[in-house]
């Protein structure tokens, strides 16, 4: 008794735990003992949904230049270059993934604009040598910032939308900056060291060197900004007439030196992408799947407490009781991992509530079994408990193994949502071996104690 | 005490013909849509429009009209739940997104469309092939996996073979099954063969296995105990002691499964009657096939495996 009593007392404080966890107020424990700013502790802890939850677009996007003419790296700098444009649209959550070695996955959770976030995510990556002359402090605050430029100007009256793109005009003259050359005049680009310095060496294409030539020879010790889809990267001050290319130096660490390096060569060699697959949900259609999976699984549980409690009694309620802390702890999970739910996901969930009563059922029909043929109430359960473990175990275990197989199949671009289900369903198995052995073993057994006598002499209370 | 073994011979029977049945359709639905289902946009590529009008206006030759103006002449249209909902299902070619866009701006003219109720799914044909080639795959990795699972489960048993034999034939017996209704729904109903239907046939293969596991659990844990008494009788025995287990087993996920399907949302709903039609040729099959075969297969009633019999009684 004293063991279950112990057990009781942890499961109400696991219980209480998952309870706070899944309220929706709660978002994580964020500890900062001295007040500086900086989190000493610090757990998120939020639901994330689905795009077919929240609605919002997902995009599996092909390189289309034949496999071996781009590295990997240059794959994921065409990644970063859709990042960012995607930031600029001002998604809360997006997701980009390079999915094996030519595709990247993108998630736009509550995007409305379709079209808009489509030809923004397609759009190749623009590079920019931009002139910057006369501005010469000022440049450093312009980093990392986006700017206007006569190019982007170009482009987007071409795309014939209204209005004009975002960006800082030059300071000097309130025009927006005069780009010099794009990237389709730059031949190569690669980050190179000496004697512990990293600078990028860069080549310039035959047909753009007269122009080039004729720019930095006019402007030796003026800053040349180097701009990627409207974003200042750097600005280097020209130290000579550059022929057919040069070096950017600028005390960069190996990282910078690369990463520069790989920002110019997307420039130069922009990776064109093609939608191989779309699929945008609408967040009126999302809403409406969350109430009706809620209102749905509402229904289907409180018709399993009803019909175990009936059914079976006091063990029933015992099970009952259990079957809330296993809700309760499922969720729990959804959001400490955290797991994002899809409808197939939370469907999972709702068919693992029919297994997890399975185990109490295998269980109790033992119990009473055992009744029958006269075994005195503690010996019953005991062994009702001991003999239906291996017929729960082996069982669960068989559907867990498949989940495992559905969870891979899933990472197939284009059956992502199977992995969703896979994961609830075997995540809700799992977590039923715990409670229907020990939480549902712990919740009869106190009841059991606390109902010794009535139960005695009434069978029927434990569904004989 | 009632013989479920003893009409064996009828379950039987009554199996071969849904089997027989399913496969004959599945012949018809290849020789006239060219594909033993009617396969989702999932494995062959194209696009699903899911469109919910707010006013009055679309029909299906209008919508249609609109698909044939930008290029799209094949398109199947359905509507989804009652008419007065005005909700569409388009099922078109693979179109690259300015178009699509177009032709929901087409629509939007017809009527004007709920945009915030919108869903759109398009996959190229590439990318369906990739889907195919690994559903494949999973299945096939699947049945070998519980094939393996089976044995190790049983190894204890005298007879391992023969009890993990039995239950991959209940569990090929219900792949059929489902095959066949999905096969028939193809044709009749439209329904078609997605991810998820994979994902519900694999789920239907885990609850199965899990069943017919807990029936052989009990004949192995009855045999020792009832020396003596005839198989038939421990059999019986077995599946009596067990089907209480069973019925109330099955009870619960139809009362999660009824709830979704009166309850739930309209996309699940497909996935989840596949799941409910397997969970109960699951729970069928272990009680009515894949122990009578066992008590068939000890009787040496099976001609091919007759000569193995003696070798398993010696056991």
């Amino acid at each position: 008794m004293q063991r279950y009593m112990t057990w009781l007392i942890l499961i109400v404080v696991l219980t209480a735990f998952a309870v706070w966890v899944c309220l929706p107020s709660t978002t994580g424990i964020h500890i900062d003992n001295d007040n500086d700013g900086t989190e000493e502790f610090s757990l998120n802890v939020t639901q994330s949904l689905g795009l077919d939850l929240v609605g919002g677009l997902r995009v599996l996007l092909q390189a289309e230049l034949p496999p071996g003419s781009f590295t990997l790296e240059d794959l994921q700098q065409t990644a970063n270059n859709v990042a960012r444009r995607v930031n600029a649209l001002g998604v809360t959550e997006p997701t980009v993934q390079i999915q094996g070695s030519d595709r990247i996955l993108v998630e736009l959770p509550g995007i409305k604009d379709r079209a808009v976030a489509v030809s923004t995510i397609q759009q190749t990556a623009l590079l920019e040598f931009v002139n910057m002359g006369g501005l010469r402090s000022q440049v450093q605050q312009l980093e990392g910032q986006q700017i206007l430029t006569t190019e982007q100007l170009r482009i987007f009256s071409s795309r014939d939308i209204a209005g004009t793109p975002p960006g800082q005009v030059s300071p000097l003259t309130g025009q927006p900056f005069e780009t010099v050359m794009t990237g389709a005049g730059l031949q190569s680009a690669a980050a190179l060291t000496q004697v512990g310095d990293w600078f990028i060496q860069f080549e310039i294409a035959q047909d753009s060197q007269e122009l080039f030539s004729a720019f930095t020879g006019a402007s030796i010790g003026e800053p040349m900004g180097i701009v990627l889809d409207g974003v200042l990267l750097s600005a280097p001050t020209i130290q000579a007439r550059l022929d057919t290319g040069g070096v950017i130096e600028g005390q960069f660490s190996e990282q910078e030196a690369k990463q520069l390096a790989v920002q110019l060569r997307s420039g130069a060699l922009p990776i064109p992408l093609r939608v191989e697959s779309a699929e945008s949900v609408g967040a009126t259609l999302g809403q409406e799947s969350v109430n009706l999976s809620i209102r749905a699984g509402v229904i289907g549980v409180i018709v399993v407490l009803m019909f175990m409690a009936i059914y079976y009694r006091v063990p029933g309620i015992a099970a009952a009781l259990a079957l809330l802390v296993f809700i309760v702890l499922n969720f729990a999970v959804f959001k400490l991992v955290p797991i994002t739910l899809t409808l197939p996901g939370i469907t999972g969930f709702l068919i693992s509530i029919g297994t997890a009563v399975d185990g109490n059922i295998l269980i109790f029909e033992r119990i009473k079994e055992e009744l029958r043929s006269g075994s005195g109430l503690d010996d019953a359960l005991e062994a009702g408990f001991e003999r239906a473990w291996q017929s729960i175990r082996d069982s669960n275990l068989s559907t867990i193994i498949l989940c495992v197989i559905l969870f891979f199949f899933g990472l197939t671009p284009g059956a992502g949502i199977v992995s969703g289900f896979a994961v609830t369903l075997a995540l809700g198995l799992v977590i039923n071996l715990f409670t229907a052995l020990i939480v549902t073993r712990t919740f009869l057994v106190v009841l059991v104690a606390l109902l010794r006598r009535p139960l005695s002499q009434r069978a029927w209370l434990l569904g004989v | 005490m009632f013989s479920l073994i003893q009409k064996r011979r009828y379950f039987f029977l009554l199996s071969g013909i849904v089997i027989v049945l399913g496969l004959i359709t599945m012949v018809y639905s290849l020789l006239t849509i060219g594909s033993l289902f009617r396969l989702s946009n999932d494995f062959v590529g194209g696009s699903i429009y899911d469109l919910r009008f707010t006013e009055d206006g679309a029909t299906e030759e209008s919508i249609r009209g609109v698909f044939t103006q930008v290029g799209d002449e094949n398109v199947i249209i359905q509507p989804i739940a009652e008419p007065e909902e005005r909700r569409w299902s388009v099922r078109g070619s693979f179109l690259d997104s300015q178009t699509s866009e177009q032709i929901i701006d087409l629509l939007d003219q017809q009527a004007t469309l709920d945009r915030d109720s919108l869903r759109i799914d398009q996959v190229s044909a590439t990318v369906g092939q990739e889907v195919a080639r690994a559903a494949f795959v999973a299945v096939l990795f699947a049945a070998a996996v519980v094939t393996g699972f089976i044995v190790f489960a049983f190894r204890q048993v005298p007879n391992a073979f023969r009890y993990g034999a039995c239950a991959i034939f209940a569990m090929i017996h219900d792949v059929l099954v489902v095959s066949g209704v999905m096969s028939l729904a193809g044709l009749i109903l439209r329904w078609e063969v997605d991810a998820l239907f994979l994902t519900a046939l694999l789920t239907i293969i885990g609850f199965s296995i899990q069943d017919t596991i807990v029936l052989f659990d009990r004949i192995r844990e009855n045999i020792p105990k009832h020396l003596g008494e005839p198989y038939e009788t421990i059999i019986n025995r077995s599946i009596l002691e067990t089907i209480h287990r069973s019925l109330a087993t099955q009870l619960n996920a139809f009362f999660i499964m009824i709830a979704i399907l009166l309850f739930g949302g309209e996309s699940i709903k497909q996935f989840i009657a596949i799941l409910f039609i397997g969970l109960v040729t699951g729970t069928y099959s272990s009680i009515f096939i894949a122990v009578p075969l066992l008590v068939a297969w000890e009787k040496g009633e099976i001609p091919l495996l007759r000569r193995f019999a003696p070798v398993a009684e010696a056991a």
